[in-house]
C-alpha cells in the first residue's frame, strides 16, 4: 500500500513538472548559431542533400564512430554473457511447426528485404535513411529467416568477417581523411559530385555502406547469439 | 488554435510516453515488461528531443529542389532543426544496445530460476 502511494505520488509528481514544461514551450520560430550554420554551409560543405547525415557522418564522425563501438561493445558483452560451446551450435531443438505461411512468405521476402536495407544505407545522403537504419533492416530480415527456421545455421564466420572488415574500412577511410583531406573523417577524401545525385557527398556513402554493413552484421551476431543459446525447458 | 501545432502534439505524445514508460518500469513485476517498459521510456525521450527541434511550420532537413524553390534558395527558412536529429539517431542505437544487454540478462536469470517474476529473485534481500 505504501509502495504504491509512493509511487502514485512519484508518477503525478513528474506528470506535474512534465505539464509546466508543455505551458511554457513554445516551438522555435527561426534556426540559431550551429543549426544555422549547418542550414547554410552544409550542403555546400559537406555536399550530402540530408543534412542529418552530413551532421552525423561528417560533422560529427567521432560520434558516430563511438556509436559503433557501442554496438560492438553490446555484441562482445552479449558474447561473453551467453558463452556457447560447439555442442551448442550443433543441438538440435524440437520446436513447435512454424507456419506455412511465414516459412514461404520469408523465401519471398528475405532477399527483398535484404535488396532493400542495402538501398536505404546506400542512399543515406539524399533520402531519410542511412548506415544504422539499413543495417537494423538487413537485421529484420535475419530475424525473419531464424523465425521461419528456428533451426538454422548461420554461418557465424562470414558475419565477423563482414564485422571485422567493414569495422577496419570506416576508421581507414576515416585515417585517408588526414592524409588527403582537412581531417580525421573527412568527406572530401573522394570529390564532392554533383550535388543530389548517388556519386554525391565525397565518401558519405562509403563510410554510410560500411556502417551498414557493420551493424547488420552485429546485429545478426546478437540474434544468432539468442537463437543459440536458447535451451529446451 | 495556437495549442495544437506540430511541436505541442510531438511534445506532449514525448511526455506521456515516457510517464507511460516510468510506470512500466516502476509497477510491473515480469521482467519483459519492465524491458518494454524501457523501451517505451526511449522512445518518449527521443520523440521529445525531436520536437525540441521543431521549428513553427518548416519541412524536414533534406535539401531538395522543392525545398530549395519553396525557400527561395535560402535553406535556413525552410528546413528544422538537424542538429537534435543526428542526436536521436545516437541516442536510438545505444537504446537499442541496453535493451540488447538487458534481453540477454532476462535470459540468463531465466535459465537460473525458470521464471521472469522479478518478485522471485530475492537472493540479495533481507
Amino acid at each position: 500500500m505504501l509502495r504504491n502511494t509512493l509511487l502514485a505520488i512519484v508518477l503525478v509528481g513528474m506528470a506535474y513538472m512534465f505539464f509546466n514544461l508543455y505551458n511554457t514551450y513554445e516551438s522555435r520560430t527561426e534556426l540559431h548559431g550551429i543549426a544555422q550554420h549547418f542550414a547554410q554551409d552544409g550542403a555546400k560543405e559537406v555536399g550530402a542533400a540530408n543534412l542529418v547525415t552530413a551532421i552525423v557522418v561528417t560533422y560529427r564522425g567521432f560520434d558516430t564512430l563511438g556509436e559503433v563501438t557501442i554496438l560492438f561493445l553490446t555484441a562482445s558483452i552479449i558474447a561473453f554473457f551467453l558463452k556457447l560451446n560447439d555442442e551448442d551450435f550443433d543441438k538440435e531443438i524440437v520446436h513447435r511447426d512454424t507456419s506455412e505461411l511465414l516459412v514461404t512468405a520469408s523465401k519471398v521476402l528475405i532477399p527483398i528485404i535484404f535488396m532493400f536495407g542495402v538501398y536505404v544505407f546506400i542512399n543515406g545522403h539524399l533520402t531519410p535513411g542511412g548506415g544504422f537504419q539499413g543495417g537494423a533492416i538487413i537485421a529484420t530480415g535475419v530475424a525473419l529467416m531464424i523465425m521461419a527456421n528456428p533451426n538454422i545455421k548461420l554461418n557465424y564466420h562470414v558475419i565477423h568477417w563482414v564485422e571485422s572488415v567493414s569495422g577496419v574500412s570506416f576508421v581507414i577511410v576515416g585515417l585517408l581523411g588526414i592524409a588527403l583531406a582537412g581531417g580525421f573523417l573527412d568527406n572530401k577524401v573522394l570529390g564532392l559530385g554533383e550535388f543530389g545525385t548517388l556519386f554525391s557527398a565525397g565518401a558519405i556513402p562509403v563510410i554510410y555502406s560500411f556502417v551498414g554493413l557493420k551493424v547488420g552484421a552485429e546485429i545478426s551476431n546478437i540474434l544468432n547469439k539468442y537463437q543459440k543459446s536458447q535451451k529446451e525447458i | 488554435m495556437i495549442l495544437f501545432d506540430l511541436g505541442h502534439i510531438s511534445l506532449a505524445i514525448g511526455l506521456i510516453l515516457i510517464l507511460v514508460g516510468f510506470w512500466g518500469i516502476l509497477t510491473q513485476k515480469n521482467i519483459i515488461k519492465i524491458i518494454v517498459g524501457f523501451s517505451i521510456l526511449d522512445t518518449g525521450i527521443n520523440i521529445l528531443i525531436v520536437s525540441l527541434g521543431y521549428v513553427k511550420g518548416k519541412t524536414a532537413p533534406i535539401i531538395d529542389q522543392a525545398v530549395q524553390q519553396g525557400a527561395d534558395h535560402n535553406v535556413v527558412n525552410a528546413i528544422v532543426d538537424p542538429v537534435p536529429q543526428a542526436l536521436v539517431l545516437t541516442a536510438i542505437v545505444i537504446g537499442f544496445g541496453v535493451t540488447a544487454l538487458m534481453l540477454a540478462y532476462a535470459m540468463k536469470l531465466f535459465n537460473a530460476k525458470k521464471t521472469l517474476e522479478i518478485t522471485k529473485f530475492n537472493d540479495l534481500k533481507w
